[in-house]
Formats: C-alpha cells, structure tokens, sequence
C-alpha cells in the first residue's frame, strides 16, 4: 500500500512539477525528522549516557571520587548491596501479581460488559472511568478509604467488623493488598478496554456455527474467543508488565517505598539513589541492570508466548 | 517482531471495520438472541459487585470533599465549599491547575502534530530506514521513563530548563510519541490511497490533498491520541516532581503529593485537591468515550 503511495504520485502540471518530482524522495525523512531527533536526543542519548555512566564513579556530593570505575559499581549492585535483592524480588512480586490480577478480571468485566443489557453503556463508561485517574490521585483516594481514624475499616468496625485503628498500609502484612487493591482499581480498567475493543472483531458467525454444533458457552470460550484474544492478550501483559514494573507514581505517594522499606521498587530505588542520594554512577548502573532483566523477560515471554505464531 | 506485527495489524483492519457493531447499540436481531442466551443474573449481579468496587473509592472522594471538618456523616449534607477554596486559593491549586492545563495542552498540541508527520510518512511511503524507525518506535515502548530521570535530569539542567514547564512538556510528548505514531499511522492505513490520489489528480498537492482529504476522515483517531496526551500529561507525576521545584511551577499531581506528605494530613483538603485533580480528566473521557473501543478496535494497538 505504502509503495504504490509513493509510485503513485500523478504526472503534475505546470510550476508544480519540480517540487513533486523532488519531494516525495526526501519528504518521508522530513516528516519522521521532528519525531527522529526528540527520541534521538531525549531517548537515545539517555539510554547511551546511563550505559556510560554505569561504568563511572559519578557522585555531585563526592566530586574527588569521580572517574572511570570498570566494572566496580556491577560487583558492588551484586555483592554488597542489600537492597538490590529485596527491591527486584518486591518488583518481581508486583508485577506478576498485578499483571495476573488485572488480566483475570479485565477479561471478565470485558466478556460481561461486551452482552447486550439494559444500561450497558452507561455501565461501561463507569467502569472504565479509573483507567483515566492518575497514580496519584489513585493514592489520595485511598489514602482517604485506607485512613485509621475516619476511612472505610473505621465503619467497618462501627459495624463490628474488624479493630477500630488499623493502618492497612502501615502494617507490612497488608500494605502489599492494600497497594494491590488500589493499583488493581485503576489497572483493570486498561484491559477491559483492550480486550474488549479486540472482542468486536470476533466473527459472529464463529459463535453461531458452535452453537448449531452444540458447543456450550465454555467451549465457546476456550475455542473461539480466547484463541482469538491471544495475541492482544499476550501485548498487552507485555506492555502492562513492563508499565507495571515502571510504576513509582502510585508506590512512592501511598506507601513511600514503606513501611520499613517493604514496597520499594528497583525504579524506586534507582530514583532515590540518583535524585537524592546524587549518586549518578550508581544509579545508571542500576538501571542498566533493570533494562538487561527487563528485555531478558520480554524476550522470553515473547518466545515462549509464541507471539504472533501461526496458532489455529 | 515488526514484520509480524504490521502485517497482523493490515490484515485485522478490515474485518474489525466490517464485523463491529456500534459499541454502544444494544438491539439485538432474534437470530443473535438465540445463541446468546446469558441469563441476566449472571450479567447484573457480577457487574454490580465490580461496580461497587469501581464506584465507592469516587463515592469517598466526594464526601470527604464536601463535608465539614470533623463529620462522620456518610451522607454529603450539610455541604461545604471550605475545603475547596482552602486547596484554590492557600494550597495554590489555582497556580498548580494553570500549569498542568499549559503542560497538558502543550503537549497534546506537539504529540500530535510531531506523531501525525511520523504517522503519515509511516503509512504512506517506502524509505530506507522505515524497518529500523518502526524497530525503534517498538522497542522505546520496553524503555521504562522512571529509570530515565536521571538521565533526563542531568540533560534538562545542561539545558537550563530545569524549572521550566517545557522540560516537562518535552519529556512527556517524547514519551507519548512512540504510541502516537503507531496508532495514528494505523488510522492513516484505514483510509484509502486513491482519495488522496484523486485529489492529486484535481490538481491538489499533497500537502493540500491531505488536508482536504485525509484530515477530516482522521478526526476520532486524532481525538483519541491527542486525549490521551493530554491525560497522560495531566496524570504524569514523576516528571514534574522531579524537573519542577520551584512551587509556583509545580502541576496538580505535585501539588497532591505534597498535600499527602503534609505532617497532619487535612483529609478534607486533600480530598478537595482530589476532585480538582479529577475534573478535568473525567470531562475528557466522558468526552473520548465513545471512540475508545472503536479507536483501539481499528487495530491500531496491535501494532
């Protein structure tokens, strides 16, 4: 289609001829220039800077110490660091977790919201509506829901159900559920969304022919929506994983990273050891390690989910 | 991976375009009905728990943010404007909400234009380095922003627009563009060549052709990308955090995490923030609803 676009170009006439016959040559690389150059320098230029600073001692607040340091801060993330484990397993966690649940429920709030029943729209736009609220705005509303003295666990217990001063999100045996709950809030609205635009283009006829055929509403499922679903289903975890694992917003203004260091992310910590512990050099070691995990695991997922593959 | 992925996206296009109903239609012809007997329970009842569950955390916000100080009243009567106009006007809501509008704005604005050349050269013409440009659009998508604040700090600084709202716009449009330039060359596909090439035919240019022509059919797709732009930008924290100290330049998300990190948190207040935070967005999506499923259903995602 692309080629005959640019084949296709019509015998012009008069003055406009010496512009048509020179431009479509040179136009396309005009058009992706503004687009090239701002990821060239805010994208690319990073990405190379965090790779060459990975292997500095770069730190604003030791200035003397700065230089070339091989491989110094990779031993010291591996050896000496006790944190580096703690915050890729808590990222680990998180985003399995995360993915798993907002993939479930995002599926059946899809199938459910894809039927035909008085009050659909409406109750489509309502359940969809977290998916534009940001990450903080998600933590000061439950925050508000999660608060000891006045949130939702204090009626609870109006009502006799639970202790009167609990602090969901102070506790490290619940602050992981309660930052779950909040951030599944949000999530699943983005794959409802998704699955459910991908369900419109299932054929109609496909479900019809099963049924003639005597296939129940599982074996619908199993063979012809989520066959179809699969490659949409397997981009979005993806994406969502590599989002999910990328979220600070939401951890760093509900819990801080807290309590006792207990939700605190590899970003998070990357950003806390860069931004206020100035230490460049180490944070780009860091994050270059987080890139190496992160396309490591998407490689794999990809070969393994068999992405795009000939599956029918 | 990229071959694959075009390929798909072409060849899921027109089917998705001919099967999908009108999402929002709910008639049903008798033939349907007959195979797609869900008993209604097993819609409402699931629907309504999940409701609950959407609905009670905005249900929260709201009382909180207008009922007086000290209330336990699960009801929002008596109401109050306190609280609002403590965030507006000693909270500097009204600055913060300024700046994230010009951020937000301004972003959508350069996301757009910026993606719409991208996406237009992308779906309309052969160059060289097509292959590694749609490469480097998909692999930008793997790049975490959070592990490039630093980065990205240190680039601002050298440049002197630490504290200026347009290191954050330009953070933002960067990281929308890859996205941008996907869906919005997947919309360009979805019109035929031979409009425009009719157009050229009448004597247009292609620059006239395409503004006449093509423009007006791209508008849902537009809608959809320069929406999301804008409430990315709007909701993006870590950005603003981060390149913004000064208060009087800091945007709503910012201005919230303050108001969280406050030593007695005034629950009231913060709420009120809350909502002012939310307004915006949810005019815009109530606005962009409906061309949310088609726009995504166009297959543009998949690419």
């Amino acid at each position: 289609m692309a080629h005959s676009a640019a084949v296709a170009t019509p015998p012009p006439k008069g003055k406009e001829s010496k512009r048509r016959s020179s431009t479509p040559r040179r136009l396309p690389y005009l058009l992706i220039a503004p687009a090239g150059l701002l990821m060239l320098g805010f994208i690319a230029y990073p990405v190379i800077s965090v790779f060459y600073y990975s292997l500095q001692n770069y730190n604003v607040t030791k200035p003397w110490r700065n230089g070339f340091a091989g491989f110094d801060n990779f031993t010291r993330i591996f050896t000496e660091d006790e944190q580096f484990w703690p915050t890729l397993g808590f990222s680990a966690q998180w985003v399995v977790v995360q993915v798993t649940l907002q993939l479930a429920l995002g599926l059946a709030l899809a199938l459910i919201v894809n039927q035909s029943f008085i009050g659909r729209g409406i109750s489509r736009a309502m359940v969809f509506s977290p998916w534009a609220v940001s990450g903080v705005l998600t933590s000061t509303i439950w925050i508000l829901l999660y608060n000891s003295s006045t949130g939702f666990s204090r009626y609870l217990a109006d009502a006799g159900i639970g202790e009167y001063g609990t602090s969901v999100l102070s506790d490290t045996g619940t602050v992981f559920w309660a930052a779950t709950l909040a951030e599944l809030w949000r999530g699943v609205p983005f794959f409802a969304i998704l699955i459910l635009a991908d369900l419109q283009s299932v054929s109609k006829e496909l479900y019809e022919a099963a049924s003639v055929d005597g296939a129940g509403r599982m074996r619908q499922f199993f063979h012809i929506t989520l066959p179809h679903l699969r490659d949409a289903i397997i981009l979005a975890t993806l994406l969502r994983g590599v989002w999910e694992f990328n979220n600070v917003d939401l951890l760093y203004t509900l819990t801080g990273g807290g309590p006792a260091g207990e939700t605190t992310t590899l970003p998070l910590y990357v950003a806390n050891t860069g931004i206020e512990g100035h230490d460049f050099g180490y944070a780009s070691a860091l994050t270059t390690v987080a890139f190496v995990i992160l396309l490591f695991c998407s490689i794999v997922y990809l070969r393994l989910s068999k992405f795009g593959g000939d599956h029918k | 991976m990229t071959a694959a992925l075009v390929e798909k996206n072409n060849a899921a296009q027109p089917a998705a375009r001919h099967s999908a109903p009108p999402p929002f239609s709910s008639r049903r012809t008798k033939r349907e009905r007959a195979f797609d007997d869900v008993p209604r329970w097993q819609i409402y009842l699931p629907l309504g728990v999940y409701l609950l569950f959407t609905l009670i955390p905005f249900y929260w916000m709201l009382l909180f943010a207008v009922r007086p100080a000290g209330s336990t009243s699960l009801v929002p009567w008596p109401m109050t404007g306190d609280h609002f106009s403590k965030v507006w006007n000693e909270r500097s809501f009204a600055v913060f909400f300024q700046n994230s509008m010009l951020v937000g704005v301004a972003t959508l604005i350069t996301t757009t234009l910026v993606a719409l050349a991208g996406g237009y050269a992308l779906a309309r013409f052969d160059f060289k380095i097509k292959g590694g440009f749609m490469l480097a659009l998909l692999c930008s998508q793997f790049i975490p922003g959070a592990l490039m604040l630093v980065p990205l700090f240190e680039i601002f600084k050298n440049l002197q627009m630490i504290n200026s709202l347009w290191s954050v716009v330009i953070a933002e449009t960067v990281f929308q563009l890859p996205l941008s330039i996907i869906l919005i060359s997947g919309f360009i596909k979805n019109v035929p060549v031979s409009l425009e090439e009719a157009a050229w035919v009448d004597g247009c240019s292609r620059f006239k052709a395409f503004r006449t022509v093509v423009l007006p059919l791209l508008r849902p797709g537009l809608i959809a990308v320069g929406s999301f732009a804008f409430v990315h930008s709007w909701n993006h924290f870590l950005f603003a955090l981060m390149f913004l100290s000064e208060q009087d330049k800091q945007t709503i998300p910012v201005g919230l995490n303050t108001l969280i990190g406050a030593d007695s948190v005034d629950l009231g207040a913060l709420a009120a923030g809350g909502v002012i935070a939310a307004v915006p967005v949810v005019i815009v999506f109530a606005f962009i609803q409906k061309w949310l499923i088609t726009g995504f259903s166009a297959g543009a995602v998949k690419g």
